[in-house]
């Protein structure tokens, strides 16, 4: 009996260590060794970006010229003003409308609609005006005899940082600018704005300045930010929102910003028994497109390459139009063009960057010269067109060089120059500087050599500022709702130190848009996208661990059962012996 | 009676309704490109087509995936818009009695393989995991720009999948599975970086409609070829090939593709229609809730084809410098010419001759180890322990 009680104390003792080993030591181990690796992510501070604030501060310089205000008022300048505007764009009405269906319809994951979905967006503008009047060298410049001389000799005297405008006001009786226009916008930042007589006679500062608010604000709104702009900029987050058809129709032309871009120039012979044409591409990008490209280095990158494709045709075919004594195509068929044209256009395999394609098409001689008409049959001046975040093509007619009794093929020069200012236009409107028709009474300098003035790069540049801090923040909170939703996914230190890294460039640009800083804005929102995609795009996040509940069951059960099974009964056992002794033990008593 | 009642007024009043009905119409029909631009939202077009299935006797899903990616083609989708993956190569396969020729009509009529296809992922590279990182873009950063899908916010993108299905799930090359969770999870991701303008997901398996019962995502509309606990059927098998050539409803939504041409402006509502149970016998099923638009208005070039739209370019910048010449070139272009010569591609001396590679050294694994201990204990268990002070 003694034997059967050691041996059963001993079975009781083992079944208990067993059961304490596998709750305290095998319970976490297994919890430990299968969890993911999740680094840390600064979810409060994604959070605090969610709801996105933008305060965009601009600086305007107002310079009075000789003979605009009187003695009296000229005491009470220099002055300072700023002034504030506030709007609130709406979140994505889509975005919630899809998040009410899908409470309705109880998706597989919960969806935790009030932490991370894009919120309304506050924008608050600020613009500081200095008035001050002008210096000798200043009207010494201002008595230029045309406006064009004076914008150069003004822009020789100093030049303004960019993100900030100059506005002359000159006196009624200067002859700088023509009769009809009250405003001149320059290349560079400064505008000029003539002031009318009945402006300025007996009236305080105050006055004359209330006076000249209209056009310095009608000014900001050409040469600097406007809400339309900023709005189309922000249309990743305010998506349906249905704006002004051709800001809307901008938006869907230009390319979204990304850290780079390709160009590519190609020319198309269809017939090189005929022409054998040359072309000096590499001199006319160097001295045509460069410059512009240069100039906007700032955005983005760019890499050029050009090509000459021989034996393609268009895919539509022209009709020969007597009444013009010439092939025509008309607006509705070039939507056909591209399709065939696109298949025989390389692409440089190693980048992902967007592509710009412009194509110079010489048509073959039976089907020259080739004209675009419009959809009222006019003919379109330069004869090329674009398409939308695609490029554009040129058609180039040579049958002008040569007679008819000439030896083919024949050798033609192309016009670069000719060339090259139809592929800038487009360039532009693909690159997202808008065109946007002036107010009456303004005249607008025709940009520089560089196929770009300041203000327009300016433009560019607080557009793709806001677009790119907008996307970062839509990218970053996106992800850490992702990650936050599937918590199978490993995050690695590098992503989560992407993520850092984004967020700080994040608050480091909005700190310099709203200080004015420009150039180093754009900088920083650039650092900020780059690193978004690349925690977001980052191959090791991918999820395949989609465990349905009844096959982690399916897993586990033949596992951990067998082990289970002998512990638990056994624990039973002594629950039970215990608990009858303790009824021998009361029953003795009695 | 009554028409004969009418009075000539009232006839002419109708007349003048009529034409200016017709003038509104014309006026409506030229109007400018800001107008164009707001039929459909997108600027480009996408398709990925993706069969999964491999062995000779799913020959008809890679005759499947190939006639699409024919017609979208044809509809004008370069190939550098296309990712097509296929699970087996058919047209080289041994038991193809005519090699290099993938048939999707019985008596060899029609060759969907051509000699212009391009496959972006072949064998076995398509797999479950790279499937979704083509739809997220979680590639790895080599691989090439074919291999890649750079759709943007304003990409209709066509996703046409067909293979062995199940409720929920969909077989990749007979070993793995993607379950509809993990698809529309896939499709949130694209939406949340804006991957896509409108999605359309066309699947032909059985039960195909349990694989778009779980999308959440907007603008997503979706065609299956059967319903939940229907099987979708083979069309016809050719005779001297020995294998089922297409599906039920691939062969007919083919039929109906080939009436489309690029300007065509049939809809949605007419795609629905095809295939009815009478020439199917499983029940083709559509789902639209997640769809903004209305399917009516919704043509089947925004999807299948490429439309481009186009603006006419009315400014042009006045240059006039003229172009620098490049000087220094020559000079340099001398000293710089290297002379290259093509690499010896199999150094055939090399490789016959070279040592075996080293390998490193790896523990026993699990396997070896267990199998070794087995050994042991059974040995000691029969021999009794008195043996191990002559091993040690």
């Amino acid at each position: 009996m003694a034997i059967t009680e050691v041996e059963r104390r001993r079975g009781q003792l083992a079944a208990l260590s067993i059961a304490a080993v596998v709750i305290i030591v095998g319970v976490p181990l297994w919890w430990r060794t299968t969890e993911t690796y999740r680094a840390w992510l600064p979810v409060s501070q994604i959070k605090d970006l969610a709801k996105l604030q933008l305060h965009l501060s601009a600086d305007v310089e107002v310079v009075f010229a000789r003979g605009t205000v009187t003695p009296e008022q000229q005491k009470k300048v220099p002055l300072t003003q700023t002034q504030d505007e506030e709007h609130t764009v709406d979140g994505d009405l889509l975005m919630q409308f899809m998040i009410l269906r899908s409470q309705n319809m109880k998706p597989a994951r919960s969806f935790d609609s009030q932490t991370f979905f894009p919120e309304d967006t506050t924008l608050r503008y600020r613009y500081e005006t200095k008035y001050r009047t002008a210096t000798i060298m200043e009207e010494d410049a201002l008595k230029k005899p045309t406006a064009a001389e004076a914008d150069l000799s003004l822009h020789m005297l100093s030049e303004s940082p960019c993100g900030s405008l100059v506005v002359y006001v000159i006196p009624e009786s200067s002859s700088l600018l023509p009769e009809d226009v009250n405003v001149y916008i320059g290349q560079r930042r400064t505008a000029l704005v003539r002031i009318s007589a009945q402006m300025r006679v007996g009236k305080t500062l105050e006055q004359l300045l209330a006076q000249l608010e209209p056009q310095i604000k009608q000014v900001l709104q050409v040469m600097s930010f406007s809400h339309t702009d900023i709005t189309v900029a922000l249309s990743d987050r305010v998506r349906f929102r249905p704006g002004n058809k051709e800001s809307i129709a901008d938006s869907m032309r230009a390319f979204k910003s990304s850290p780079g871009y390709e160009i590519t120039f190609s020319l198309l012979n269809p017939d090189p028994k005929s022409h054998q044409l040359h072309w000096d591409i590499e001199g006319a990008v160097q001295t045509y497109i460069q410059p512009l490209l240069t100039k906007l280095s700032p955005l983005a990158n760019f890499s050029m390459d050009s090509q000459t494709l021989y034996y393609t045709m268009l895919g539509v075919t022209p009709r020969f139009d007597s009444s013009f004594e010439a092939y025509t195509l008309n607006a509705d068929s070039l939507a056909h063009v591209i399709n065939p044209v696109e298949a025989r256009l390389g692409s440089n395999a190693a980048s992902s960057n967007p592509v710009l394609n412009f194509l110079l098409y010489v048509p073959d001689i039976r089907h020259s010269p080739l004209y675009i008409h419009d959809h009222r049959k006019q003919e379109v001046p330069s004869n090329a067109f674009h398409s939308p975040r695609w490029g554009g093509i040129m058609v180039y007619n040579v049958n002008g060089f040569y007679g008819s009794e000439t030896e083919f093929p024949v050798h033609v020069n192309i016009n670069m120059a000719k060339v090259m200012g139809v592929f800038l236009a487009q360039l532009r409107l693909l690159l997202g500087v808008q065109s946007l028709s002036p107010p009456p009474g303004f005249l607008v300098a025709p940009c520089g050599s560089t196929g770009l003035a300041d203000w327009e790069l300016d433009r560019l540049m607080w557009s793709r500022s806001v677009e790119n801090i907008a996307t970062a923040t839509t990218t970053i909170t996106s992800l850490a709702q992702l990650l936050d939703q599937i918590g199978n996914i490993v995050i690695n230190d590098n992503i989560a130190q992407q993520v850092s890294s984004a967020v700080t460039s994040l608050q480091l640009a909005m700190a310099e848009l709203e200080v004015g800083n420009l150039g180093f804005a754009l900088q920083y929102s650039k650092e900020a996208i780059l690193a978004s995609e690349k925690a977001f795009f980052d191959p090791s996040l991918l999820h395949l661990l989609y465990f349905p509940d009844d096959q982690k069951f399916a897993i586990y059960i033949p596992l951990f059962l067998p082990m289970c099974v002998p512990i638990l009964l056994s624990m039973l056992k002594i629950v039970s012996e215990a608990r009858q002794r303790r009824r021998e033990k009361q029953a003795k008593k009695e | 009676i009554v028409v004969m009642l009418a009075s000539p007024a009232v006839m002419l009043a109708l007349l003048m309704l009529n034409i200016l009905i017709i003038i509104h119409l014309l006026s409506v029909i030229s109007q400018n490109s800001a107008g164009q631009f707001f039929s459909s939202g997108h600027t480009n077009n996408w398709a990925v087509l993706v069969c999964t299935s491999r062995f000779w006797f799913n020959y008809r899903h890679v005759a499947n995936t190939l006639s699409v990616y024919r017609s979208v083609k044809r509809l004008g989708i370069p190939d550098s818009h296309i990712v097509l993956m296929l699970a087996d190569d058919m047209a080289c396969n041994h038991r193809n009695p005519k090699p290099a020729t993938v048939f999707s009509h019985k008596n060899m009529e029609l060759n969907v393989y051509g000699d212009d296809v391009e496959v972006d992922y072949r064998g076995y590279e398509v797999t479950v995991e790279n499937f979704l990182r083509v739809l997220t873009g979680r590639l790895p950063p080599s691989t090439p720009r074919s291999k890649r899908l750079l759709s943007d916010d304003r990409s209709n993108i066509l996703i046409y999948l067909t293979g062995h299905g199940g409720n929920g799930f969909l077989k990749f090359q007979d070993s793995e599975e993607i379950s509809n969770v993990e698809l529309a999870d896939a499709f949130e991701q694209m939406w949340q970086k804006r991957r896509y303008n409108e999605l359309l997901f066309i699947i032909d398996t059985c039960q195909g409609a349990s694989m778009y019962e779980r999308f959440y995502s907007p603008n997503i509309m979706a065609l299956a070829s059967s319903q939940v606990g229907e099987d979708s059927l083979s069309h016809q098998p050719d005779l001297a090939i020995g294998v089922h050539l297409m599906d039920r409803y691939t062969f007919y939504m083919l039929e109906f593709l080939e009436d489309i041409h690029p300007a065509s402006k049939t809809n949605m509502n007419d795609l629905f229609k095809v295939c009815p149970k009478s020439q199917c016998v499983s029940t083709p099923g559509h789902r639209t809730d997640l769809f903004l638009r209305d399917p009516g208005s919704v043509l089947i070039t925004d999807f299948f084809g490429s439309v481009r739209k186009v603006e006419l370019t009315m400014d042009a910048i006045n240059l006039t410098d003229p172009i620098k010449q490049m000087e220094e070139d020559p000079v340099n272009g001398e000293e710089q010419k290297e002379v290259y010569s093509y690499a010896d591609q199999l150094p055939v001396s090399e490789i016959i001759h070279q040592k075996p590679k080293q390998k490193d050294w790896h523990p026993p694994d699990g396997f070896i180890l267990g199998l070794w201990t087995l050994i042991l204990l059974v040995f000691f268990k029969t021999y009794g322990i008195k043996h191990l002070k002559h091993i040690f």
